[in-house]
């Protein structure tokens, strides 16, 4: 499961990610982060049996913790289904199916945005 | 010839003709040997769709009232080549628009045109006792203008380089995105379904021969611009009435930081005329070589990181430097196999017959580059030779008296075989003296990712590399990474006002 963390400087540098892998014997994988000076916004995955306890971890520590469902969204209209996106994925979503259709494995989706930009038919996008 | 024309067209109007695609083919010669073959197939349809950048479209508006001779002209703000006559212009793909860049181009004017869609064009003219106005605007479709003339200087290579990235950095290229340090590989071509690569010696691709164009019924004027068939890298000119085509088999596209181009749809018949065409169209993806090349070199020269076939890179991954990495193809494979059917429908349901060439085609010509009278100032006839460096193992202190008596701000840093093992500027020095730390080695404090150049390296490559990597220096260095000078945004500064440089 996908879980997005939103961590907020004032509480201090806390290494809240850390401590939370401690406390409670998880092991997150840490997919994409983005910190600012006075916040940061981590995505994290963990197993999916594991979720609640380390959701229920990281809100004792003040974190805002949200399970992320959205993915890229592709508009067959556009898609003329080339594959340019394939291999610039860092997280493996697009293949070819038997019939060379591109096919998406959404729940994999890190929202890091790489193939958006590297689209040449303007078909994927971030948000619905 | 062992089936002639002739024969072939009288069974497709008979409609007893067997037309296969060339992704059929290879399974049918092994099945019925290669007499077999030639017996039963008639026609074998090919098949590509993929960014064909040297693409556009000839148009005649019709003259208002009063007439212009247009001498600019734009449709959705991209401008077209008016040059040519009153109200004839040309209207190129890769065209951006000049007020919304590579969002917008020429291949979108096309794309929309054929939607159906609704497109302003503006001209201006000085003005002539023949035609006198000197503006004009209209909102214009694609059915009301004379005509629509698609004109296409050079389609569908045979086979293209595949391309890969050896530098730190991303880069946006006409093969899309290259990742760093051979992070990905990108393709283009249909492999087996290219049509001049089924047909290898030109012998029944050329000029006036009828083809699938976006889906209109074209036809190939001859060999393409920058063809090389002795390379294996042939090219078409075709032709075809952007009025019957279709926005499934014509495609707008923008490459990130590279600009716009069109995909286009285009499909050949092979009329199976002899036992050499059945073994040129038999041809598996296996069989089509092509190689890797580096586009981290920015020459015209790039070096080939690997030869691999068509399959491999179709496979969605190869091996390369002992690393898996993984492949995209940038033209579409399934709308090559979708054009090569509808070619299938089309000369079987005997709407399109066969042509020979009306002309032969040499397929031994091979490009060449251009000829260049004034060459590119090299780094060598700019850079200062008289550099002040500094070992890796002095001071801060040190640092700071060179840089200081040296009047400069960049010192790379030598070892002790003289290889340039890094670079530390005013910066750095005073950063470290604020920390209080004068007696720390340079080393500790250095850049050691050092961009350089080399003395035979264009000014223009040097210039980009500065500006990509926001600095304001580099080392010369030699093949073995030694020091022979520094480059600084200075003596590029040497350069403006002259000729080469805007």
């Amino acid at each position: 499961m996908k879980l997005l963390v939103k961590i907020h400087k004032k509480r201090g540098q806390e290494p809240i990610i850390a401590r939370t892998v401690l406390d409670t014997g998880v092991l997150i994988n840490v997919e994409r982060a983005n910190i600012e000076s006075m916040s940061g916004e981590v995505l994290i995955e963990v197993a999916d049996p594991e979720a609640k306890r380390v959701c229920d971890r990281l809100k004792e520590f003040g974190a805002e913790v949200e399970r992320l469902e959205d993915s890229v969204c592709r508009n067959e209209e556009e898609c003329i289904d080339c594959g340019e996106c394939v291999s610039v994925c860092p997280q493996n979503v697009f293949s070819f199916d038997e019939e060379w259709n591109i096919t998406l494995k959404t729940e994999k989706c890190v929202l890091c945005g790489k193939c958006v930009e590297a689209c040449p038919h303007n078909a994927l996008s971030l948000h619905q | 010839m062992e089936k002639s024309i002739e024969e072939i067209n009288l069974r497709i109007q008979e409609g007893n003709a067997h037309i296969v695609t060339a992704e059929e083919m290879p399974g049918i010669v092994d099945e019925l040997g290669e007499a077999g073959a030639l017996k039963e197939v008639d026609v074998v349809t090919t098949g590509t769709f993929g960014a064909m950048c040297s693409s556009g479209a000839f148009f005649n508006f019709g003259h208002s009232d009063p007439p212009i001779r247009m001498e600019r002209a734009w449709m959705n703000d991209v401008e077209l080549y008016s040059g040519i006559a009153a109200v004839d212009a040309y209207l190129g793909v890769t065209q951006e628009s000049e007020t919304q860049g590579s969002a917008y181009g020429g291949a979108h004017v096309l794309e929309d045109l054929i939607s159906g869609k609704s497109i302003e064009l503006r001209a201006s003219s000085k003005g002539t006792d023949c035609y006198p106005r000197k503006t004009l605007s209209t909102e214009i479709l694609l059915h009301d203008l004379n005509e629509a003339i698609m004109c296409n200087p050079r389609n569908s290579y045979q086979r293209y380089a595949a391309a890969t990235n050896s530098t730190d950095n991303t880069l946006n290229t006409y093969m899309g995105t290259l990742l760093p340090d051979y992070g990905n590989v990108s393709f283009s071509g249909a492999g087996l379904l290219s049509p001049l690569i089924n047909d290898p010696k030109l012998k029944l691709i050329g000029s006036g021969v009828p083809i699938f164009l976006c889906g209109s019924k074209g036809m190939i004027i001859g060999q393409g611009t920058q063809s090389s068939p002795g390379t294996l890298f042939a090219t078409l000119m075709t032709t075809g009435n952007l009025k019957e085509m279709s926005p499934d088999y014509l495609r707008a596209a923008t490459f990130k930081n590279y600009g716009v181009s069109c995909y286009i749809g285009l499909g050949v018949p092979i009329p199976v005329t002899d036992l050499e065409t059945v073994r040129n169209t038999a041809i598996r993806d296996e069989d089509i070589m092509t190689n890797i090349i580096d586009y981290g070199v920015p020459g015209r020269n790039r070096p080939t990181v690997k030869t691999v076939s068509y399959a491999e890179l179709k496979s969605g991954c190869i091996e390369l430097n002992g690393e898996e990495v993984r492949t995209s193809s940038l033209s579409s494979y399934k709308k090559a196999r979708e054009i090569a059917q509808e070619l299938k429908k089309w000369v079987s349901s005997g709407q399109m017959t066969m042509t020979l060439p009306t002309r032969p085609s040499d397929a031994s010509r091979t490009v060449n580059p251009m000829r260049e009278s004034k060459r590119t100032p090299r780094v060598m006839e700019i850079m200062n030779r008289n550099v002040t460096c500094i070992s890796q193992d002095a001071d801060i202190k040190t640092a700071a008296k060179k840089l200081l008596r040296g009047e400069t701000n960049h010192l790379p840093v030598l070892n002790d075989e003289n290889k340039v093992v890094g670079i530390v500027t005013t910066y750095d020095v005073s950063k470290a003296i604020i920390k209080e730390n004068v007696n720390d080695s340079v080393s500790m404090v250095m850049s050691k990712n050092v961009i350089s150049t080399t003395p035979g390296e264009a000014v223009d490559i040097a210039a980009m590399k500065l500006e990509r990597n926001n600095i304001s220096a580099l080392p010369v260095i030699d093949e073995e990474g030694r020091l022979l000078g520094i480059l600084t945004g200075t003596d590029l500064g040497k350069l403006l006002g002259k000729r080469w440089y805007k």
